[in-house]
């Protein structure tokens, strides 16, 4: 008894100490951070201005509101692309083709995501490939820009974002009784009927672990909104870089970072709710 | 009589292996016909194939004199429990029985009444807002059942439903499903691979081995008059003797078995003097200490255990030369005496030895190795 309460902490220790020092710390300094500001004779002061400012300048909560909303567009079209990727990895391919699709689908994670996103831009820019390829075929006769626009912005993220998707839902539908589906089938139902009502109340714990990764995943992301989205397309987390590096304003830009911390914390609790799902349901 | 299903000359392949070998069989209307064989002989095929989940190779399945070729599995008349019966884990009792309702739109309020309707005959009347987990076994096989026969379908398809109970409740389903399709009326076509449920319940016995049908009767004419040697192993407990028939007249055979002892038997099929044949006799026919010695072929035997199982006693005998014997014990006080150790002797009529000629592919060995597993539980 003794002993293995020994082990236990022997392997919490290093667990432990990495939230303890890398993750909780820093956010404690960040948190008081973002409560500093001066005063008016400009002496540092408890203050909830960074707060405010959040709310009382337009264009800080409408791009949070742009991001949001953009990322939930990201969950949800990879959640469409991801159920039949995954229903044919888990359920078509079988045995002898899943772990050559899995290793197909892992294989762009292999590089880094910054390459990836250059890899977009070769393909898509004015002097790109598919320009070229376009203006070849004689379907355009001067290049257009595809790059810099919210909906290439958004392909990026999908693009980025899909294994975090198919991944949990391939475990979900790998669980799922084959004869449960020949049974519905049976008994009369469509395949739009088995999808709505066998497949996906199923898959409901996959579909909820993936889109909450997807979902955070788009919101926290710099690169692909920064590289792919253009002057127009600003992103919440580039805000958080403007004012930590570009504005100097630590206090703002941690104000922000809690901010976001919060508000995605708020819209997935509101996500479980409305489907009426539990985060401890959830599965990975 | 009509015939809900009526199969002719079925084939399937799976690349060089035939599944399915040229079986032709008719399902009078409301009658309980079982497809019994060991497990891989193709009989799960079958079925798949009538329920439409796999497309046969060649051959016309009929259901209702109605052709099935190129008919979905949602647009067949007939519904297929399954072997793990695949109820929805995700809906309740109601729901799950309501579900073929709803696709053929039924208005609520007569699938509700359906419902109730459905789980009263099966017996499990107020269970509709019942979580499929909180079901025992047999529940659970009643609402499978309920939810296809709400359907009112052509013919019940079922693929060794009981297989995933306990020995108690299968004998106690066994019969509640013989009562339940008599009451209802429906068509059953059951899939098993225990000797025991086909026989039970079923009005008629197709025995199948390596994708072809081997005898179609009643159980009793299965049981009593095998056609074949695979029959006669796999229907009931067999013993058997290789050996050479001697003479034959009419069917009266004289058959020389190879330990040495020289019986008198019925000839089954065409097997002819001089020629290799194998004897198979049911532990039953064997009496013990006979009174009446009359005409019967008579052998000592030593006792080598009792086997104890109420009404379904048997001694493990040895002949002289040491082959193993089964021989059923009457519980009726007669034999009491009877001790391991001890030489009896032993007696049956030729009427109940049945004689097939050998197969020279087929040796007794590869049958028991075929029939291994019958009335083993999985």
């Amino acid at each position: 008894m003794k002993s293995s309460k020994a082990a236990l902490w022997l392997f919490l220790t290093p667990v432990l100490m990495w939230l303890v020092l890398m993750i909780v710390l820093p956010h404690i300094d960040l948190l008081i951070m973002s409560l500093r500001g001066k005063d008016e004779l400009g002496k540092p002061a408890w203050t909830l201005a960074n707060y405010m400012n959040f709310f009382s300048e337009p264009i800080y909560w409408l791009t949070f509101v742009r991001t949001a909303l953009y990322s939930i567009l990201t969950m949800l079209i990879t959640l469409v692309i991801g159920l039949p990727t995954a229903f044919y990895i888990a359920k078509v391919g079988r045995a002898r083709f899943q772990g050559f699709f899995m290793i197909l689908l892992l294989l762009p994670f292999w590089v880094s995501e910054l390459v990836r996103v250059y890899g977009w831009m070769i393909l898509l820019r004015e002097s790109g490939v598919l320009n070229f390829l376009l203006i070849k075929a004689g379907i355009l006769n001067k290049p257009i820009e595809m790059l810099y626009n919210d909906a290439t912005m958004i392909m990026g993220l999908v693009y980025t974002s899909m294994l975090f998707m198919v991944v949990p839902l391939v475990s979900v539908m790998e669980s799922l009784d084959d004869s449960l589906i020949e049974a519905a089938c049976d008994l009369g139902a469509s395949k739009l009927v088995i999808w709505r009502d066998i497949v996906i109340p199923h898959c409901k714990p996959g579909i909820t672990s993936g889109c909450i990764v997807v979902f955070m995943l788009s919101l926290g992301n710099y690169l692909t909104p920064n590289l792919m989205g253009g002057k127009n397309s600003l992103w919440f987390t580039e805000q958080i870089y403007n004012q930590f590096i570009a504005s100097f304003n630590w206090n703002q830009g941690s104000a922000f970072g809690f901010l976001l911390l919060a508000l995605s914390s708020l819209i997935i609790w509101a996500g479980l709710k409305i489907t009426g799902q539990k985060l401890g349901e959830t599965a990975s | 009589m009509q015939n809900d299903l009526s199969i002719q000359n079925l084939v399937k392949t799976f690349g060089e292996f035939k599944a399915v070998d040229n079986v032709s069989f008719d399902v009078p209307q409301g009658s309980f016909f079982s497809i019994l064989g060991p497990s891989g002989c193709g009989k799960t095929t079958i079925l798949r194939m009538v329920a439409g989940f796999e497309e046969p190779t060649s051959g016309v399945i009929a259901i209702r004199g109605k052709d099935m070729r190129g008919v979905a599995p949602n647009n067949r008349p007939i519904n297929l429990v399954f072997q793990h019966l695949a109820l929805f884990p995700m809906m309740n009792v109601a729901d799950n029985i309501a579900f073929g309702l709803k696709r053929r739109k039924v208005p609520s309020a007569e699938i509700v009444r359906k419902v109730e309707d459905v789980l009263e005959r099966v017996g499990l009347p107020g269970y509709g807002q019942k979580r499929i987990n909180q079901l025992s076994g047999g529940q659970k096989q009643r609402v499978a059942i309920a939810r296809c026969l709400v359907l009112s379908p052509s013919a019940l398809l079922l693929d060794e439903p009981l297989g995933a109970l306990d020995l108690k409740l299968r004998e106690q389903m066994k019969v509640e499903l013989k009562k339940l399709q008599a009451k209802v009326g429906t068509t059953f076509i059951y899939i098993t691979h225990d000797q025991s449920e086909a026989l039970v319940m079923s009005d008629q016995v197709a025995v199948m081995n390596r994708g072809k049908f081997e005898q179609v009767g009643a159980p009793q004419e299965l049981y009593r008059e095998p056609a074949t040697p695979f029959v006669a192993r796999f229907v009931g407990d067999n013993n058997a003797w290789s050996g050479k028939i001697l003479e034959r007249s009419g069917d009266d055979v004289t058959i020389r078995t190879n330990e040495g002892f020289t019986f008198r038997a019925q000839a089954r099929d065409a097997c002819a003097a001089g020629a290799p044949a194998d004897l198979f006799l049911r532990p039953e026919a064997i009496r013990i200490e006979p009174k009446d010695r009359q005409g019967l072929n008579m052998m000592r035997l030593s006792v080598k255990a009792i086997l104890f199982d109420g009404a379904n006693s048997r001694l493990l005998t040895a002949t002289p030369s040491g082959q193993e014997l089964l021989v059923s014990l009457p519980q009726n006080r007669k034999f009491d005496h009877v001790r391991p150790g001890q030489e009896i002797e032993a007696g049956w009529h030729p009427e109940s030895g049945a004689c097939f000629a050998a197969n020279p592919g087929q040796t007794l060995a590869d049958l028991a190795a075929q029939t291994g597993e019958e009335g083993v539980a999985p």
